[in-house]
C-alpha cells in the first residue's frame, strides 16, 4: 500500500482501531474456554504453564533462528523488593500480570512497560517460609487474577482496578503453611497447594469457586486414619508429614483430571522417625478436578531421607510409546532419574538417571527404586536441592524433545537427627553439607548473594538438557559453569529460550543445542521466560535479578 | 585430589568491633567500639575475641551451635551464612544486632515475614551465638595465635609472604591481596593455608594457563569465571577478561603456587604469622 493511498484511509483506520477494540472488550474476559484452548492464542501467555499441559511451547514463529540475533531489550520494569525474582508472568491481550516479592501484583502494558496498578499484600508476621519469601505468579479469570501468599492466604483482585474482591485464609499460618506457587483456574474454579513441608503440616491441594472464594474441595496429600494410604505411616506421623504441593499443577480436559506434584515427607533427612512409604509424599497424583478424588498416584522416592520434593510441573505430551499413541507425563525428577509415565492410569513406563546418582541402584519394573543409602559421612548423589528442582521444564511437539535445568556433580552429605515436632517451627530432622574440592571453599544451594561469577564447577555445575523421551537418552546439552535454576521456552520456529544463575538470558537451538543469541543482564534467571504478541510483533520476556526485560526484535 | 567434606564452608573471624557481649567484655569497658577505628587498637580487639570465645562459650557450646544451626538456620541462611540479603552470619555482618542481646531477640522473635522466631532454650541461643561469633569455625579455639608484631616481620622476612602477596597497597599481586584476610577467614583456615597451600585453596584461586585461539599464552589467577568468560589477575597484576570463544586450552592447576611454610618456620612462628594475618582487617 503506497502513502498516497494511506494517508486518506486515516480516519477510516482510526475507525477500524476502535472497532478491533470493540471487539477486544468483549472478549477481554478470559473464559474457562479460552483457558481450554490457551494454545489457539499464543499473542498470549494464559496459564502459568503456557497451556494446561504445561508445555511451555508457543507456535509463535515471528523470532527466528536466523534473526534471533536482532533480539533488543524493548522495556525493564525494575523491581522494588530485593532477593530472587521467580514470577511467571501471564499476558492477556496486551497486558501483563507479574507478582513481586513478597506478595505484590503489578498490572503492566505488554508494550511499554508501563505500570497500570499495583496490588499489596502485606503478608501476616506469622508467615514462615523455609527457602525465601518468593511468589511464582497469578492466575486469570474473568475479571479476577488470583494470587497466593505467604501467609496462607488466596486473593482475587479486579484484574482492571487492582482492588481486591476476596481475601480468603487457605492454610494456618501459624503452623506453617504458605502458598508460593501461582494458582491453576480449572473451568470456575482456583486451585492452589500449600508449602511447609520443613515446618511439619499436613499438605494439601484445594479448590475454590473463583467467584466467591468457597472451598469446593480438599484433597490431603497425607491420608487420614481410615483412608486408603494411611498404613504407609506410623502413630501420628502423618499428622506432620510434610507432603506440600508448592508448585502448580497441569490438566486434562479429556480425561478430567489435574495433576499435582508432592513435596518431600517431613522431617526432611530422618526417615526413621517417620517408618514406611511416607504417601503422598514425593509423588504424582492425578485428581478429578471437579471433586478432587485421587485417580491415581505414583511415587518417586519411598521414604525420602534427602528432601527430593517431586514438585516439578508435570508435562503432559501426546505421543507415540513403542509403537502406541499414547497420553504421556513427562518428568525429570528432583532424585535424578528422568520418568515417562501414563498419564490415563499413572502406569510407571520408563525411568533412567539423567545425573550421577547413588542413592539407588535402579528402579524396578513398577519403577519403585532400589535404594541404596551411602554410610553416614559419606556423600550422596544428587544432593540436597536434587538432579532439578522446581525449575520449569518443557516440551517441543516439534523435536519431540523435554527440556529442563540439571545440577550436575553436585553431592551432599546428610546428618539425620530426631527431632520434636513443635508448632511453627521448623521440623527437618538434623541437617546436611555440600562436598566441595577444599575445606571453607563456597558451596552452592538456594539463592545466591555476592558476585554472580564467583562461584566454580567444582561443587557441581549446571546444565541445559534435552532428553529424547523414548530412550532416556540426553539427546544433547550445553553446560553452565555455574548451576541453574531457570525455566524453558521453546517456540515453532525450534528456539529454546532460558538462562542462569550466571545472569546470561539464550537462545538455543532446540534441536541442537547451538547458541544462537546470548544477552548477559547481570543478576540471576530463576524463572522460565515466556512469549507473547502485542500489535503483531512478538516478545520474549525474562526476569534477571532485580529487573524484567522484554525483548523484541531491532525494527 | 578426594573430595574433602566441608560442613561449614570458608570459615571467616570474629569481627572484634561488633563484638559487645556485655557479660564477657571486661576488656570492653576499657576500649570503647569506636576505637576500633584505629588501627593501633584494632590489634588489641583482633586477638580479644579469641579469648573472649575461650571464657564465654565453651566448646560445648559451639557444639550446640553446629548442630542448631545445620537443623534450623542453614536451610534459609545458608551453610555459609550469607544467602539472606545483607547478612553474613559468619562474618557477623547483621541488619538488626550488634550485641550478643541483639542477636538472641532476632533469633526469638524472627524478622518476619521472612524470617520466624524460634522458641530456644538459653542453652540453645547461647550456643547458636557462640557457633555464629565463633565464625562457623567449630575448631577456631584451638588454634594457636602468637605475637603481631613478630609475625609482620616474618611475613616480610623470613617467611617470604610480601614476595607475592599484596598487603594495604605494598607487594605484588601474583597471590591474592592479604589486606583484609583477618576478616575473612578464621584462626584454623590460615594456619591451614600457610601448613598446606594446595589443601586449602580455594577453586576459585586457581592459577590458569590459557592459550587463545590466536596463539597468545596468557597466566594469571582466576578471580571469577562463568560459561563464557574467565576473569583473572594477570602475571603482569592486570585485570584480565578472556571470553572463552577465543580459548583453545585452558588449565586450571590444582597445585597452589605457594609452598607450605611447614619446613621453614616453626610452629610458634607460624602462630604469629596467624596473629599477623588475624590483624589484617581491611579499611573499614
Amino acid at each position: 500500500m503506497s502513502r498516497v493511498t494511506r494517508r486518506p484511509r486515516a480516519g477510516f483506520a482510526l475507525l477500524l482501531v476502535a472497532l478491533l477494540a470493540g471487539s477486544y472488550a468483549l472478549d477481554a474476559q478470559v473464559t474457562s474456554d479460552r483457558l481450554l484452548r490457551a494454545a489457539s492464542e499464543p499473542h498470549n501467555w494464559l496459564t502459568y504453564g503456557g497451556t494446561y499441559t504445561s508445555q511451555r511451547y508457543s507456535t509463535l514463529d515471528q523470532i527466528t533462528p536466523a534473526n534471533v540475533a536482532r533480539l533488543e531489550s524493548k522495556w525493564v520494569v525494575q523491581n522494588q523488593v530485593f532477593g530472587a525474582w521467580q514470577s511467571n508472568p501471564i499476558v492477556v491481550d496486551g497486558v501483563m500480570y507479574i507478582t513481586q516479592r513478597p506478595n505484590d501484583v503489578m498490572a503492566v502494558d505488554a508494550k511499554t512497560g508501563a505500570l497500570y496498578w499495583l496490588y499489596r499484600h502485606t503478608p501476616s508476621a506469622d508467615a514462615k517460609v523455609c527457602c525465601g519469601a518468593n511468589n511464582r505468579g497469578v492466575a486469570i479469570l474473568g475479571d479476577l487474577v488470583f494470587m497466593g501468599t505467604l501467609d496462607a492466604r488466596l486473593i482475587a483482585i479486579d484484574r482492571v482496578s487492582g482492588k481486591a474482591r476476596w481475601n480468603i485464609a487457605v492454610g494456618d499460618v501459624k503452623t506453617g503453611y504458605s502458598i508460593t506457587m501461582a494458582p491453576l483456574v480449572i473451568k470456575d474454579k482456583v486451585l492452589v497447594g500449600v508449602g511447609g513441608g520443613e515446618y511439619g503440616i499436613r499438605g494439601f491441594v484445594a479448590a475454590y469457586d473463583a467467584k466467591t472464594g468457597k472451598e469446593v474441595w480438599k484433597f490431603h496429600t497425607i491420608p487420614g486414619p481410615g483412608e486408603p494410604g494411611h498404613d504407609t505411616w506410623e502413630g501420628d506421623d502423618w499428622k506432620t508429614g510434610g507432603a506440600p504441593a508448592w508448585v502448580t499443577g497441569s490438566y486434562d480436559p479429556a480425561l478430567n483430571l489435574v495433576y499435582w506434584g508432592i513435596g518431600n515427607p517431613g522431617p526432611d533427612w530422618n526417615p526413621k522417625q517417620r517408618p514406611g512409604d511416607n504417601l503422598y509424599a514425593d509423588c504424582a497424583i492425578a485428581l478429578d478436578a471437579d471433586t478432587g478424588k485421587l485417580k491415581w498416584y505414583f511415587q518417586f522416592t519411598p521414604n525420602d531421607p534427602y528432601d527430593y520434593d517431586a514438585v516439578q510441573v508435570p508435562v503432559l505430551v501426546d505421543r507415540v510409546w513403542k509403537g502406541q499413541p499414547r497420553k504421556l507425563m513427562l518428568w525429570a525428577n528432583r532424585n535424578g532419574f528422568f520418568y515417562v509415565l501414563d498419564r490415563v492410569t499413572g502406569e510407571y513406563l520408563s525411568g533412567t538417571p539423567f545425573v550421577k546418582v547413588n542413592w539407588a541402584s535402579g528402579l524396578d519394573a513398577k519403577g519403585r527404586p532400589q535404594q541404596t543409602p551411602q554410610p553416614l559421612g559419606s556423600p550422596t548423589y544428587p544432593g540436597n536441592q536434587g538432579g532439578t528442582n522446581w525449575y520449569l521444564p518443557g516440551y517441543s511437539p516439534r523435536t519431540g524433545l523435554f527440556y529442563f535445568s540439571a545440577w550436575e556433580n553436585y553431592g551432599t552429605i546428610y546428618r539425620p537427627e530426631e527431632q520434636e515436632y513443635k508448632p511453627g517451627q521448623l521440623f527437618t530432622g538434623g541437617g546436611f553439607s555440600v562436598v566441595t574440592p577444599a575445606p571453607g571453599a563456597p558451596t552452592i544451594g538456594i539463592g545466591r548473594r555476592g558476585p554472580i561469577n564467583n562461584w566454580t564447577d567444582e561443587v557441581g555445575n549446571g546444565a541445559v538438557m534435552a532428553m529424547d523421551p523414548d530412550t532416556g537418552q540426553v539427546k544433547w546439552k550445553l553446560r553452565q559453569f555455574d548451576v541453574t535454576d531457570a525455566g524453558m521456552l521453546t517456540t515453532a520456529s525450534d528456539l529454546l529460550f532460558t538462562g542462569g544463575r550466571e545472569g546470561h538470558f539464550m537462545a538455543l537451538d532446540a534441536r541442537t543445542g547451538a547458541l544462537l543469541f546470548k544477552a548477559s543482564l547481570g543478576g540471576q534467571i530463576v524463572m522460565g521466560p515466556v512469549t507473547y504478541m502485542v500489535d503483531g510483533k512478538q516478545y520474549v520476556t525474562v526476569i534477571a535479578g532485580n529487573a524484567l526485560f522484554s525483548f523484541g526484535l531491532r525494527d | 585430589m578426594p573430595a574433602i567434606i566441608s560442613r561449614f564452608p570458608a570459615p571467616g573471624a570474629i569481627t572484634g568491633c561488633t563484638y559487645r557481649d556485655e557479660r564477657v567484655q571486661v576488656r570492653s569497658m576499657s576500649v570503647p567500639w569506636r576505637s576500633c577505628l584505629l588501627p593501633i587498637l584494632l590489634l588489641v580487639v583482633a586477638a580479644a575475641p579469641l579469648r573472649a570465645q575461650d571464657h564465654t562459650y565453651s566448646s560445648t557450646d559451639i557444639a550446640t551451635g553446629v548442630r542448631l544451626y545445620g537443623a534450623q538456620c542453614q536451610l534459609c541462611h545458608g551453610a555459609g551464612g550469607d544467602t539472606v540479603a545483607g547478612v553474613n552470619l559468619r562474618l557477623g555482618r547483621f541488619r538488626r544486632a550488634v550485641t550478643d542481646d541483639d542477636l538472641a531477640k532476632v533469633i526469638a522473635q524472627g524478622v518476619p515475614p521472612a524470617m520466624p522466631g524460634f522458641t530456644l532454650s538459653a542453652d540453645d541461643t547461647r550456643g547458636l551465638i557462640a557457633f555464629i561469633r565463633a565464625g562457623f569455625d567449630p575448631s577456631g579455639t584451638a588454634v594457636k595465635v602468637g605475637n603481631v608484631d613478630r609475625g609482620r616481620a616474618l611475613f616480610s622476612g623470613k617467611g617470604g609472604c610480601a614476595t607475592c602477596h599484596r598487603v594495604n597497597g605494598t607487594g605484588p599481586l601474583a597471590a591474592p591481596d592479604l589486606s583484609d584476610i583477618g576478616a575473612l577467614r578464621t584462626p584454623a583456615a590460615l594456619q591451614r593455608s600457610l601448613l598446606d597451600p594446595t589443601r586449602a585453596m580455594l577453586p576459585i584461586n586457581r592459577p590458569v594457563t590459557i592459550v587463545t585461539a590466536a596463539g597468545k599464552t596468557v597466566r594469571g589467577r582466576r578471580t571469577n569465571e562463568d560459561t563464557f568468560s574467565v576473569q583473572l589477575v594477570s602475571e603482569a597484576g592486570e585485570l584480565v577478561t578472556v571470553v572463552k570463544a577465543d580459548i583453545k586450552s585452558m588449565d586450571a592447576g590444582k597445585t597452589s603456587p605457594m609452598p607450605s611454610v611447614a619446613n621453614v618456620l616453626s610452629t610458634d612462628e607460624v602462630a604469629d604469622l596467624v596473629a599477623y594475618l588475624l590483624s589484617l582487617r581491611g579499611v573499614q
